[in-house]
């Protein structure tokens, strides 16, 4: 009896994973749905809101793949996932994209048969504590308690850091952002480290922000980006294309406003490519040739993504840095297209 | 006469295998067997097919690879460039560590609450029942959320221990004390405790696989052995005793058996105790209790207590009155009665309930992952899983040690279970 119930939980796993090796596009156009994963709630980056509407960055990312692929932004689903369930989840087929602060690695890519399309932020690690603590640098943090959330890439370099340095830690594992603040508000922890743009988030949502400061030391590159799976060039190649399509839109100084006037009256070949005023470049993803026009249309370009969720002006007040277009000095670039 | 009980000799049809009972069930048995076969085969089929088009192979070697995280609370020697297997070890001896003292506590505290709830004190009786139904009625996730809520929010940051020059010219006192003579801190993190160490340890044994800390070892050696030989005192004791009827005096015996050998090995090793002290953020020194473990130690102790009192209860009621009634009509007290009369046959009763309930017990442990409790579950099939991405393989494991660790206390309580049982002789 033990057995066959075994059996039948392995059976159940083996076939939704099974069916979710089809053609993920045609899955999404037949589903009229696409499911995306996102956080359990970060602010900035995904997040739902007291009626249950999803915003911030990664989650447009989602959006302008679902106006993309089906023509509405709002024909996503979102899936919140943890640190620790998020992988699982894509590769069973619970979502079909998962774009949540992941960060790209070699083991990841390799390994967990995942495959990081594009980097739609540019991030690193860093430390928060309070402020009357009286530290002013990661190196200072001998003999510390740190919370640090389980199952992603934070862990593993926060180890690495405090060997490099030569002093000792112990270390606190919580399941996501949330349960990582209350235990860093209650004292449980002297310091909690994850992706700098994620603790700019966690203190801008908490009552005494200013009482907390974010170390200086960045102690890794975490290049985060949209994720699939492994295998489905067709599908990757969409998501990571629709990405480029809002950086180029914000080197041509495409927005959210001047699409449909910019779509009757450039003389730019690449801005009437890309809007699909001219070829077929929409087609040849499998998709409308106004793909990626409504994406535009659906959340602006990546600049204006960015102001509205994360930018200067919002409580989460991060400057763009490495994320500025490669035209500023940053790092953000998307290869032509033709 | 003989001619007429022979059986027809016409030969086997194939319509007797539904039809002939003595076939039927035979051929009812062979069809669900290959049917089960069947399924299992083709769910390992799907299985290697699924893994395979995911360009994923079913093996272990990741076990061998460097684990590249840190754990909270060893008690082994474990440090970030361990590979996967000694962190699973980690974990299975946190897991293993609340097991056994959630089943000492659970067992303790369910039999006084499960004989204080026959107690004919009213007010008695009655508090024990609230303690059973509040615990074994709400979710034991909620307990050990709870009990660690209280922990780390009642309880001082280590700051509040700390003395400044300042303070001391002030005459203020911190706003927190150590307690007993200074050797024990309870911050919001944990509680702090001295740890014993040796001067003139004996250092520790390298197996290759594992490595052995001698001082505990020895510690345990010795302590066996004294038991050992008191053991043969006190049976030696009883043997005069039923040959002459005088029982020869024992206690000083001993108490130099048992504590005069582990007392002398301790000098002889150099046994002192460590302080923890406030270092910067945190006590230094000593070990460190977190609160993880007391809390969910705490939660599986109270929440498992609760039933296992249900069933000391049954146990008892299922004794008969007479044999109370025959214990007080030759004058035993009423504690004498319970504990010589009737707590021995009751435990007949109480002792195969009670094997599920440690394992229950032993299982709810997992539910650590509450309160970022490392166990088993937190590495094999937390951080491991997740670094590693080996699902299955991961999850397999975690089930078959489960199993194993089930079976075993199973197999240790059923050999107890025998042993008072009722012997026909």
């Amino acid at each position: 009896m033990k057995k066959s119930v075994f059996f039948g939980a392995l059976a159940a796993t083996t076939l939704v994973s099974g069916m979710a090796l089809a053609g993920t596009l045609d899955d999404v156009k037949a589903r009229g749905e696409l499911l995306c994963g996102s956080n359990t709630g970060l602010t900035g980056f995904g997040n739902p809101d007291a009626s249950g509407n999803w915003t911030g960055f990664d989650v447009d990312l989602c959006r302008a793949v679902a106006a993309a692929v089906l023509g509405d932004p709002n024909k996503v689903k979102f899936v919140p996932t943890t640190g620790e369930t998020r992988f699982t989840a894509l590769q069973s087929g619970e979502v079909d994209l998962l774009v949540r602060n992941s960060t790209w690695t070699s083991s990841r890519d390799s390994e967990l048969a995942l495959d990081f399309v594009a980097v739609n932020y540019y991030d690193g690690q860093g430390f928060m504590v309070k402020k009357d603590l009286g530290v002013s640098s990661a190196k200072e943090l001998d003999g510390a308690t740190v919370c640090i959330q389980t199952g992603t890439t934070t862990e593993l370099n926060l180890a690495d850091f405090f060997k490099q340095n030569n002093i000792t830690y112990q270390p606190v594992t919580v399941a996501d952002d949330s349960e990582a603040q209350r235990q860093y508000l209650a004292g449980a922890c002297d310091a909690y480290t994850t992706d700098a743009s994620g603790l700019a988030a966690s203190r801008a949502t908490m009552p005494d922000a200013e009482n907390h400061i974010i170390l200086p030391e960045i102690i890794s590159k975490e290049p985060l980006g949209p994720v699939v799976r492994h295998g489905d060039n067709q599908w990757g190649d969409i998501v990571r294309w629709t990405f480029f399509a809002l950086l180029i839109a914000e080197e041509k100084g495409v927005t959210k406003a001047n699409v449909e006037e910019v779509l009757a009256s450039s003389a730019d070949e690449e801005v009437k490519r890309l809007l699909g005023a001219s070829g077929d470049m929409g087609v040849k993803f499998g998709l409308d040739n106004a793909a990626f026009k409504n994406a535009i249309a659906a959340v602006g370009n990546y600049g204006e993504v960015f102001a509205r969720n994360i930018g200067e002006g919002t409580t989460i007040n991060l400057a763009r840095g490495l994320n500025a277009l490669w035209t500023q000095g940053g790092l953000q670039y998307a290869p032509p297209f033709r | 006469m003989t001619m007429a009980t022979d059986a027809p000799k016409d030969g086997f049809r194939l319509s007797m295998l539904i039809y002939d009972t003595r076939y039927r069930s035979y051929t009812i048995q062979i069809v669900v067997l290959v049917l089960f076969a069947l399924a299992v085969a083709w769910l390992l089929n799907n299985t290697v097919q699924n893994l395979a088009a995911r360009g994923k192979e079913f093996n272990f070697g990741f076990l061998w690879q460097r684990a590249g995280y840190d754990i909270g609370q060893q008690l082994i020697p474990y440090n970030n460039d361990d590979n996967h297997f000694r962190a699973l070890l980690v974990g299975l001896l946190n897991t293993l560590v609340v097991a056994f003292f959630g089943c000492i506590f659970a067992t303790v505290l369910g039999v006084i609450v499960g004989v204080l709830r026959l107690s004919r004190n009213w007010l008695v009786s009655r508090l024990m029942t609230v303690y059973v139904e509040m615990f074994r009625n709400v979710p034991l996730l909620l307990w050990i959320l709870l009990s660690y809520v209280i922990l780390s929010e009642t309880t001082p940051a280590p700051r509040d221990f700390r003395v400044t020059d300042e303070m001391v010219a002030a005459g203020q006192e911190p706003a927190a004390s150590m307690m007993f003579f200074d050797s024990v801190a309870v911050t919001n993190r944990g509680t702090n405790i001295p740890a014993p160490l040796f001067e003139r340890g004996l250092g520790t044994l390298d197996l290759g696989f594992m490595t052995l800390n001698l001082n505990f070892w020895a510690v345990v050696v010795v302590i066996a052995a004294s038991v050992f030989v008191n053991r043969r005192i006190l049976s030696h004791a009883r043997a005069t005793q039923e040959s002459t009827g005088v029982r020869p005096v024992t206690w000083w015996k001993s108490i130099l058996v048992l504590f005069a050998p582990v007392i002398v090995l301790l000098i002889a090793m150099g046994f002192h105790l460590e302080i923890p002290s406030l270092k910067g953020f945190n006590f230094q020194g000593g070990i460190l209790v977190a609160h993880s473990f007391t809390a969910l130690l705490i939660a599986l102790t109270l929440y498992t207590a609760a039933f296992i009192a249900e069933i000391v209860r049954a146990g008892i009621q299922a004794i008969s009155r007479g044999q109370s009634e025959a214990a007080f009509a030759l004058g035993l007290r009423p504690n004498r009665t319970m504990s010589l009369i009737i707590l021995p046959q009751a435990l007949r009763v109480i002792i195969p309930p009670l094997i599920s309930q440690y394992l229950n017990l032993t299982k709810n442990t997992s539910l650590g992952i509450a309160v970022s409790y490392l166990d088993l579950r937190g590495t094999l099939g937390g951080i491991t899983l997740n670094q590693t991405g080996r699902e299955l393989e991961c999850m397999l494991l975690m089930m078959l040690i489960y199993l194993s660790i089930s079976l075993m206390i199973s197999a240790a309580m059923n050999m107890y279970n025998k042993s008072v049982q009722l012997k026909a002789r």
